[in-house]
């Protein structure tokens, strides 16, 4: 038996919130911005720029150099000659120092980034503030330690550094996933090519920045913006000794098959679709907190988003009601105002594909329920929302939506939990909410995930490995586990 | 008068048992003075289908025994090879290997399944580790088998190389299913037949000998196949196994270095990582 | 046995030990890591401009202006109740407190003090703060300190018998005391820093309101910790679930430790966002505080001078 409050039935229950909407004046943002190579800011040869957008409003923030093939010629030659004349046989302790000064300095911008990321990707202030930005700078520490004590890692392994990194990063996390690909390969001794993703370069720029002013040597660390082109280019370039990648699983197979035979070394993150699975036992209010945190954090553009929620059929009626009641309490809009739970989605594009999707999922019967809340006039935004009455065979079900997005399904044991969050082609994280311990226990060997929260979602940490199975790809990302992707072990 | 050999019929070895290809084709295997010294089953690209089904269906139970049942089975089969050790000895002998070069590769390949079974109960300890995360989190990364893993075999040495490839994918508990070297196939045959006499569960070996060409590229695109070990493919083999394996991102290894080393077998884990709070 | 009918029994024997223990173990556990990510994700709250003044407006409106020391007497309760009544001389527009809580002799000089002026008179009782005494003098407590003239009482648990697994004593005795509170309120304090764990939060809080509770309090202000974000949260979900099975609205009041307006916003944040406005009134939450209204006066006069306080402008009281 469930009844609503007395006022939720009509509107959202928040007492308002006057605006709290942070500083811009904290960011410099130039109005044009060339590439970064060998050290220095450079036009690009190609001679083609792009404009970057604030998904919020719509409005240009600045005009990107777009990188040819003549500039990522360039790019990766400052990078091989860097490796060889003073990254590569620098000892491991200056390197670990250049990596702390990194981290130091990005904690002394950390809110001059935080508000760039969120103008230019439309990720609420808070979650940039304290979230990503954070991360980053917990990631160059944890790594700098790493550079000086390589042999340590795993037992008997003598590693070595591969060379040239060309690394391409996505949208969702900018400057996060740039300290995900950064940190370890600078640590591991390689130097970098780094394309960011076309909608969100500007945090990458000013981290390039910083790396001038942090004096690492040039040609080390070279931030090539443009799309898909630009990355094509990184990733086939001839004197490229390994490739990583974070993003769609589409893309990743294109990159995988553009290496297959040049023995190139690769680590590929890509999508997922996570169950998140919801025993009568769970501790319920939690649970409720770590679906909404697995589906709407980053307005759903998270690879390991909790966007399949299978609830134990005994609970499944009190269970959407709180999520109902909950949902109604995320604020929606502006990703500057410091109470925003939910931001603005990253691009028009990718608020077309979450819309179709959504409107799959209408016309394949399953039900929908949104909030009742307004939505900016302007800029790209869309409503929490959730489906019940899903079967695995919808396409909601099915594909990533990399959107504010959750199918509801039901399971009734712990087998059938098990089967069904495993029924997918993907493998990159699960969640499992279950007060037994010994129940956790069962779970976590039997879901196909790299990772597997229990009653708990959404946690990173630079020492705790990150990555898929089966189509979400393979290689780790933080941890020890994370600096093999840089390092040659192969003579164990 | 001479006594007539019994001679041998080498089928293949899949789901434990020995059938002759469905297709019904064999292929000669031929000795070091080219004499043909036994026709071998040319396994065709739905005995390889076979093959991948019952090795998944063999996966739950191999890689959900404990490490150290693992490790036990894996020294039974060098207790089995042992056993065979003349039979592989006269089989390498026979494909052009002088006597104390077959007798050392025997002696070397037993002794490298015994190595690789003294892994099963401690690669987790190696490869895994409890993560010190900045929370109240318990955070343990564990590696656990990555599933069913295609392993190209190299063509030589036909029986050592073998065992370097199979023993490492078989530790952490994964199935598969083999491609012997094309060149010299009996001696794969003959450790099939170790297998079986031994406590490894049907289906988790799975052995096919045949045309490389004709297999690979089915292995390569099969799309429940978690892995394929490339270390015995050629150049252009290799190029079609990574091309493949794009339609399900299967994972290629291409680790040819070590001959016997724990990181090839984490080259045939994934990585798990296990988030936990800890509080009242 | 669910919520409702745990509430609506009136006839002891249908509420046992062993059919509220069952009931308490059916209830969901709670995470102690996932409550606190809970309450510091909701500290992040800006509360800025005319939000602000309307918060701290409803602090003092929602304050049991509190002294419960051994050293009390007629003429400190007469100051209390003067700064109840009126906390800023100075600025006539600023509301007057809930109520001033005080041990039970003092009864008597509070509700002559604040006679008139809308103050509520709430007592502490049943032996606080330890509520180990016999069930008769409890009763006989609660009804003279009603009898005396308070409005609400704020009675304590048995902690040991709920740690005890006691539970039908501690349903008992809340029970009884509503009965014996008549008209008055009844604010069950749970004394939660001894209860240790969220989980025996969450099953006394439920036990107290099946049991009659109009409001679930924390704590007696003489245990350390006294309230805290995460417990008062649990509370607040606990509160939800009752009302979500019985509509009964249950009030709550977090008591002990909270001295800032800054503190005291962090409460109304998780208030409003758990419960929502039905809740965000003086008739269903209250703060137990002393040094807390100062603060918030503070606060006010920043507000609306621009410039920062001093202690010295404001009385102590």
């Amino acid at each position: 038996m469930s009844r609503s409050l007395p006022t939720t039935s009509h509107r959202p229950l928040l007492w308002e919130y006057a605006r709290s909407t942070e500083s811009t004046e904290i960011v410099d943002i130039e109005e044009s911005y060339g590439l970064f190579i060998d050290g220095e800011f450079r036009k690009p040869k190609s001679g083609r720029t792009f404009p970057t957008i604030n998904p919020a409003t719509e409005e240009r923030l600045s005009t990107v150099a777009e990188a040819g093939e003549a500039d990522i010629d360039d790019a990766v030659a400052a990078a091989r000659a860097a490796f060889d004349g003073v990254w590569g046989s620098m000892s491991g302790a200056e390197r670990a120092k250049h990596l702390f000064r990194l981290a130091r300095m990005v904690q002394e911008r950390s809110r001059e980034l935080a508000v760039l990321e969120t103008l230019d990707g439309g990720k609420p202030i808070k979650e940039s503030r304290d979230v990503d930005i954070p991360l980053v700078a917990a990631h160059f520490f944890y790594h700098a330690g790493w550079a000086d004590k390589l042999d340590y890692l795993f037992p008997g392994m003598r590693p070595r550094a591969l060379g040239v990194a060309g690394q391409v990063i996505p949208w969702n996390f900018p400057l996060l996933m740039l300290a995900w690909k950064v940190a370890p390969a600078m640590a591991a001794g390689n130097t970098v090519v780094l394309k960011p993703a076309e909608t969100t370069p500007l945090t990458a720029l000013a981290f390039a920045s910083i790396a001038v002013e942090a004096g690492l040597p040039p040609g080390v660390l070279n931030v090539v913006t443009g799309a898909g082109a630009t990355g094509a280019a990184v990733v086939g370039h001839p004197d490229v000794d390994k490739v990583a990648f974070t993003g769609s699983t589409a893309v990743g197979k294109v990159i995988q098959d553009r290496l297959a035979g040049s023995g190139k070394r690769l680590t590929l993150e890509l999508g997922g679709k996570a169950a998140h699975v919801i025993f009568e036992d769970a501790p319920i209010d939690q649970a409720i907190e770590g679906v909404i945190n697995g589906i709407f954090f980053n307005q759903g553009h998270v690879c390991c988003a909790g966007s399949r929620l299978l609830v134990e059929e005994s609970i499944h009626d009190r269970f959407v009601d709180k999520l109902k009641r909950r949902l109604s309490t995320l604020r929606v809009g502006d990703p500057m105002d410091k109470n925003t739970d939910v931001g603005a989605i990253n691009s028009r594009e990718q608020l077309e594909k979450i819309t179709e999707l959504v409107d799959s999922g209408v016309s394949e019967g399953a039900e929908m329920f949104q909030p009742d809340c307004a939505l900016p006039e302007r800029g790209f935004f869309f409503r929490p929302t959730l489906f019940t009455g899903v079967s695995q065979s919808h396409r909601i079900a099915q594909e990533e939506i990399f959107g504010p997005v959750l199918a509801i399904l039901t399971f009734r044991t712990p087998e059938e939990a098990v089967e069904k969050a495993n029924n997918t082609p993907y493998g990159l994280s699960a969640g499992v909410w279950t007060t037994k311990g010994s129940r956790i226990l069962w779970m976590a060997d039997r879901m196909k995930a790299g990772v597997v929260w229990a009653n708990t979602y959404n946690k990173f940490d630079p020492t705790s490995p990150f990555g898929g199975y089966k189509e979400s790809g393979f290689g780790r990302e933080g941890g020890r586990h994370g600096l093999l992707g840089y390092l040659d072990w192969s003579e164990g | 008068m001479s006594r007539l050999d019994v001679k041998k019929t080498y089928k293949l070895y899949v789901g434990g048992k020995f059938p002759r290809s469905e297709s019904g084709r064999s292929y000669p295997a031929v000795g070091g003075d080219g004499e043909v010294l036994a026709r071998m089953a040319r396994a065709s690209r739905k005995d390889l289908r076979d093959a991948v089904r019952v090795a998944r269906s063999a996966l739950d139970g191999w890689a959900g025994a404990t490490g150290y049942n693992r490790g036990q089975v894996l020294y039974r089969v060098a207790e089995t090879l042992e056993d065979r050790k003349d039979t592989f000895v006269e089989q390498l002998t026979m494909t052009g290997a002088n006597r104390q070069a077959a007798r050392r590769e025997v002696a070397a390949g037993i002794d490298r399944m015994v190595w690789y079974a003294g892994w099963a109960d401690k690669f987790v300890q190696i490869l895994g580790n409890l993560n010190p995360v900045a929370g109240p989190f318990f955070n343990i990364s564990v590696p656990e088998p990555t599933g069913v893993v295609g392993i190209v075999a190299p063509e030589a040495p036909a029986l050592l190389g073998l065992i370097s490839r199979l023993a490492p994918v078989l530790v952490p508990g994964n199935t598969t299913v083999v491609l012997a070297s094309e060149r010299h196939p009996m001696p794969a045959i003959t450790l099939a037949e170790a297998l079986h006499s031994s406590d490894v569960p049907p289906g988790v070996v799975n052995i096919l000998t045949g045309r490389k060409d004709e297999l690979i590229g089915v292995l390569a695109d099969h799309m429940d196949v978690n892995a394929v070990d490339a270390g015995g493919a050629a150049g252009d083999q290799l190029t079609r196994i990574q091309q493949g394996a794009v339609h399900n991102v299967k994972r290629v290894v291409t680790m040819n270095g070590p001959t016997q080393s724990p990181y090839l077998i984490a080259a045939f884990t994934e990585t798990k990582t296990v988030w936990h709070p800890k509080g009242l | 046995m669910t919520l409702a009918t745990a509430h609506a029994s009136v006839l002891p024997d249908r509420v046992t030990t062993a059919t509220l223990r069952s009931f308490l173990r059916s209830v969901p556990s709670v995470d102690e890591v996932g409550a606190a990510e809970r309450v510091a994700a909701l500290s992040t709250r800006s509360i800025k401009r005319e939000s602000k003044r309307a918060a701290l407006d409803l602090m003092i409106r929602m304050m049991d202006l509190t002294t419960l020391e051994g050293k009390d007497t007629p003429g400190r309760i007469a100051q209390l109740a003067a700064k109840a009544i009126r906390p800023d001389p100075t600025q006539p527009s600023i509301p007057s407190v809930a109520a001033v809580c005080v041990y039970p002799n003092m009864v008597p000089y509070a509700v002559g003090a604040t006679e008139g002026s809308g103050v509520r008179v709430a007592s502490v009782a049943t032996y606080f703060p330890s509520g180990l005494a016999d069930i008769r003098l409890k009763l006989e407590e609660a009804k003279m300190v009603v009898a005396a003239g308070a409005d609400e009482v704020d009675m304590v648990i048995d902690r040991g018998a709920f740690l005890a697994g006691d539970y039908f004593r501690v349903f008992d005795e809340v029970r009884r005391v509503k009965e014996a509170c008549g008209d008055a309120h009844l604010k069950v304090i749970l004394e939660t820093g001894e209860l240790a764990t969220l989980d025996n939060v969450r099953r006394a809080s439920l036990l107290a309101m099946a049991a009659g509770a109009d409001f679930i309090k924390t704590s007696t202000g003489k245990v350390t910790p006294a309230a805290t974000l995460p417990v008062t949260l649990v509370m607040l979900e606990a509160i939800r679930d009752f009302f979500d099975a019985t509509g009964v609205m249950v009030g709550m009041k977090p008591a002990g430790g909270i001295r800032t307006s800054k503190e005291a916003m962090r409460y109304l944040v998780v208030l409003n966002e758990t419960l929502g406005e039905p809740w965000m009134t003086p008739d269903r939450f209250r703060f137990g505080a002393s040094s807390l209204l100062n603060d918030v006066l503070m606060q006010i006069r920043w507000l609306e001078t621009g410039r920062y306080a001093s202690p010295d402008y404001f009385t102590k009281d």
